[in-house]
């Protein structure tokens, strides 16, 4: 290939207070296998503890903040400032946390350049993305760090001990919320010895909370995850018993750790001011969501407050950062498993394919042009391994959720699909009208076998496909039937044509089953 | 119940069966049942019609019938029984040309008994009658399309004629131009009904369906074959129209639809639309990339091969139309045994239009007794090539092309492939450096883990397996 590398930038952050850094000396050497030619601004990683020496041992080279910034792809954490994007070569591609449903302005003002952006925290959530999806990783990171900021403002032992100097009871812990952030939370404070209950409104976390030597809380009222994999906003009944739930707790627990998030959406609001009241003073609250507006009343984003009787609510909202080595790492791989994905060739050439649902979905600019929202992507989208095990009697519904397109019968998109469909109703219609009734019944007959043969061959397995042709090559010599009636009705031209006609049709029928059956009986299973 | 209620009582029956049949191909534990259901749906409508026809017929008739069913019996039992799998594709057009010349006849001989004899006219109204004429110019017309466009099928995939796409100038006019004159003929016939004008329009099919599919390219035949498969139903309930027989009508509807959704299952597999694929060759686009430096590409020996598949911890298997023409379906499935045998996952990546004929490729590997829950569709196994230690890329080209993905000029551009590159090696069994059917470069040859392994496909992978 005569075109040369692409080069790629990782540049240091601008935000206060950020320490994360978006590759680090461990995933440089990827980014270089893929082809890439790798620069890194000098200092970007040092509030990550990486310095500039080391990033050049592992094959990047140290360059100024324009060069970097006007490399061909950009890698970043946080989303670009107003001077960032300016900074932006024509052309370029960028690839970091957006937010793009929170920030519409934001999308709206990198579609005004002429590049291309990649949201690190628009991953689909499908097992085929994992390896990209920065927000379960970061959350993994902070679920840890929260347990550890609860422990640091708690003026006790997690773990219970009988000493010498009396007996120490262990700390009751409640984690609000078991998605990645609370499992990690409360597998963390698990292994510190505490006493852990969590709660959440879908119940089949229950078991992974379990798994971890936690206590799962019921509400008892059922509630559903969308089928994003997300929670979705619970029902009034369920708020009113888990209210009195999180009243029952708050009195006996120590530490409070919340991570409710629904997306797209403000933190649904868990602890009211009254339920921090019953507390017992020295408690701890870490709200996670206290970016999102807080799952706590009383939260103030980015400090840790007291309250009046005496308990610590923590709301920071830089959880993960506060382990930057661990988090640039994790980070770090994050962006260099989605290079790998855009860099098929490994030739350092970016291709972004919007075949691929997880480049599409992450895409929210592509050559200015706003591509935010992706269409929907529903999580429970495993590729139907099996699309012939669905029953054959009710294939219609299953389609909804169905995403592979070479399984199933697919219809040109949106408008034109409905124009068409019309004008086939509207031909039937006048050809029917018009016609005599015994033209009616064929008819009739003729339109709902086309409809169940269709439902019924859309369900059969790919690998049966040629005995399923030579199957209904065999019943398509029913055309016998014809000639048979034929026979002996007319002169004898019609005798001879119909004898022939009956010949060649046998051929079909007893030939058909008979390969169909020599063939079927080949497969066999291991 | 009278004769005639009891035969269309059975006919009910039978449309059921023929139903179930199908239903029941769709997963391969029942499929065996589901031809025994095809097998007595049809027993039982032949039986009805026997006894109706044998009832009005004269003795003569009656033998007839029964002499020509049995000759065609015993040839269909005979190639059934001979066919090798690889040939599957010519026997399949080649039934299907049957029951497009069968639909010929039974139009002709509609024609012949009402319009031309008079014979029965007084029976048919007047509105009847008009309806009549244009079912037999339909039938015929559909029916005749299906024969020739069969046979030539059946040529180009048994070798007799070139497989290149025959290129007439202008030949989308020519198309268009036999459709019109297929609608001027049928009006006119239905107008005032006469022998010359049937012999026009049956004229005018045979030569549209010969053109037809000889300017079709010989990668483009899966497709033509379950479009041909299709038209075959289509004829089939054209007939029942005519005979006023809903059995044909339900019959060959299914198959219509059938055959229908095959060619389009094929054509989202090649990211083409069913238009593009009918109306033109694949291999007329020499491609922008034909001159490109791709750079050199590394040789393997069979025995280095084995030695790598000794260390390998999973193999890949993707076949193509190349392994069907070696017959080296066979020692393939002797080297996964021998691989599984020594622990090693083997399986095998099938693309859907791989070979000549929709689930070619696993019926060839059925034969030489591969479980087929080994056998993986495209969508299956492509998120697994990365983590996949061989690949053996045998008799495959098109279908494992990455220009399909990387280049946007190149005529393949779009067409989903099976990813075998990300895998930590492949090896290409390849006679030559050609290219495939449709003409395009493959730089997945050129790829710094690529090594082609030259020569005839089944004596190398024996070649593998005696030094394993």
């Amino acid at each position: 290939m005569s075109h040369s590398a692409q080069r790629l930038g990782v540049v240091a952050e601008s935000a206060p207070g950020e320490t994360r850094v978006a590759a680090t000396p461990a995933t440089v050497p990827q980014l270089v296998s893929l082809g890439y030619e790798v620069i890194v601004e000098s200092g970007a990683g040092r509030r990550s503890g990486y310095t500039d020496e080391e990033y050049g041992r592992a094959g990047a080279r140290i360059a100024g903040h324009d060069e970097t910034w006007a490399a061909d792809i950009v890698l970043k954490v946080n989303a670009p400032t107003a001077d960032e994007i300016a900074a932006l070569r024509d052309g370029a591609t960028l690839v970091s946390l957006i937010g793009p449903a929170a920030n519409p302005a934001l999308v709206d003002e990198l579609a005004r350049r002429p590049i291309t952006v990649l949201a690190m925290d628009a991953v689909p959530r499908v097992s085929r993305a994992q390896a990209l999806d920065v927000l379960s990783s970061m959350a993994n990171i902070a679920g840890y760090r929260a347990v550890i900021e609860a422990a640091h403002a708690f003026g006790r032992l997690f773990t219970g001990q009988v000493t010498a100097a009396g007996k120490v009871p262990p700390a009751k812990v409640l984690v609000a919320g078991a998605g990645v952030a609370g499992l990690a939370a409360i597998a963390t404070a698990t292994s510190l010895g505490a006493i852990v209950r969590a709660t959440d409104p879908r119940p089949e976390v229950a078991e992974q909370v379990r798994s971890l030597g936690a206590e799962y809380l019921d509400v008892g009222v059922a509630q559903e995850s969308g089928a994003d994999g997300y929670a979705r906003e619970t029902t009034q009944d369920y708020d009113r018993r888990a209210a009195e739930m999180y009243a029952e707790q708050a009195a006996e627990v120590d530490i409070v750790i919340t991570t409710a998030l629904i997306p797209g959406r403000p933190a649904p609001r868990l602890l009211t001011a009254e339920h921090v009241a019953l507390m017992r003073p020295g408690s701890v609250i870490v709200d996670m969501a206290a970016a999102q507006g807080g799952n706590v009343e009383g939260t103030v984003p980015g400090e840790a407050v007291v309250t009046g009787n005496g308990v610590t609510i923590i709301g920071y909202t830089d959880l993960a950062g506060r382990l930057p080595a661990q988090a640039s790492q994790l980070f770090g791989t994050n962006v260099a498993n989605l290079m790998k994905l855009l860099t098929p060739g490994k030739d350092g050439r970016l291709v972004l394919d919007f075949d691929d649902m997880v480049q599409r979905a992450m895409t929210v600019v592509r050559d200015g042009e706003k591509t935010w929202p992706p269409p929907p992507v529903p999580v429970s989208a495993t590729p139907a391994a099996t699309p012939a095990a669905r029953p054959a009697a009710a294939p219609a519904p299953a389609r909804a959720a169905d995403p592979s397109p070479a399984g199933r019968p697919q219809s040109p998109p949106g408008r034109r699909r409905h124009l068409i469909t019309a004008a086939a109703a509207a031909a039937l219609f006048l050809l029917t009208a018009f016609s005599p009734n015994a033209l009616i019944e064929h008819v009739t007959v003729f339109v709902l076998s086309i409809v169940i043969g269709y439902y019924v061959i859309g369900n059969v397995h790919h690998a049966l496909h040629t005995p399923l042709m030579s199957i209904t090559n065999a019943i398509s010599g029913i055309i016998v039937v014809g000639a048979l009636l034929q026979i002996g009705r007319g002169d004898a031209v019609v005798a001879v044509l119909s004898f022939a006609a009956i010949l060649l049709a046998s051929i079909n029928i007893v030939g058909g089953f008979a390969v169909t059956r020599r063939m079927l009986g080949m497969f066999t299973r291991s | 119940m009278n004769l005639a209620t009891a035969a269309q009582a059975a006919y009910i029956v039978a449309a059921l069966l023929f139903i179930l049949s199908l239903a029941g191909l769709s997963k391969h534990e029942t499929a065996r049942s589901g031809v025994a259901l095809g097998i007595s749906g049809m027993t039982i409508a032949l039986a009805a019609t026997f006894v109706l026809a044998a009832d009005g017929g004269d003795n003569l008739a009656t033998a007839l019938l029964l002499v020509a069913m049995a000759i065609g019996a015993a040839i269909g039992l005979w190639r059934a029984r001979i066919v090798e799998m690889t040939a599957m594709p010519e026997l399949i057009a080649i039934l299907h040309s049957f029951v497009g010349l069968a639909a010929v006849l039974v139009g002709w001989n509609g024609f012949l008994e009402v319009e031309y004899g008079g014979g029965s006219r007084a029976e048919l109204p007047g509105s009847l009658l008009g309806i009549h004429h244009a079912e037999v110019s339909v039938g015929v017309f559909i029916g005749a399309l299906t024969f020739t466009g069969s046979v030539v099928a059946f040529l180009k995939l048994s070798g007799r004629i070139d497989a290149k796409p025959m290129m007439l100038p202008g030949k989308n006019q020519l198309n268009l131009g036999a459709l019109a004159a297929f609608a001027v003929l049928t009006v006119l016939f239905v107008i005032s009904p006469n022998l010359g004008l049937l012999v026009a329009l049956t004229v005018v099919a045979l030569l549209l369906g010969w053109h037809l599919v000889a300017s079709i390219g010989g990668g483009d035949m899966p497709v033509v074959v379950s479009m041909l498969n299709s038209y075959s139903g289509w004829a089939a309930a054209a007939s029942g129209f005519l005979l006023d027989n809903n059995l044909l009508i339900v019959t060959g509807a299914l198959v219509g639809s059938s055959g229908a959704y095959l060619s389009y299952v094929m054509c989202q597999a090649m990211n083409r639309s069913f238009i593009s694929v009918i109306a033109g060759g694949f291999g007329i686009e020499a491609g922008p990339s034909g001159d490109r430096d791709y750079g050199e590409h590394r040789e393997i020996t069979a025995e280095e091969t084995a030695d790598l598949l000794r260390e390998a911890k999973s193999v890949v298997i993707t076949p193509g139309y190349g392994m069907a023409v070696a017959q080296a379906q066979y020692p393939v499935a002797e080297l996964t045994r021998k691989l599984r045998e020594r622990g090693v996952e083997v399986r095998f990546g099938i693309h859907p239009v791989a070979g000549r004929l929709p689930g070619h490729m696993n019926v060839l590997l059925a034969e030489a007794k591969v479980p087929y829950d080994i056998v993986l569709e495209m969508d299956e196994i492509n998120d697994d090539f990365a983590t996949t230690s061989v690949v053996l890329v045998i008799g495959a080209n098109d279908t494992v092309n990455p220009a399909a993905i990387d280049d946007p000029g190149s005529p393949i551009a779009g067409m989903p492939v099976l990813r075998v590159w990300e895998a930590e090696n492949v090896i290409v069994f390849k006679r030559s450096m050609a290219t495939g059917y449709a003409g395009v470069q493959n730089p997945l040859f050129f790829r710094p883990n690529s090594k082609m392994l030259f020569g005839d496909a089944r004596q190398r992978v024996e070649e593998i397996v005696a030094a394993l």
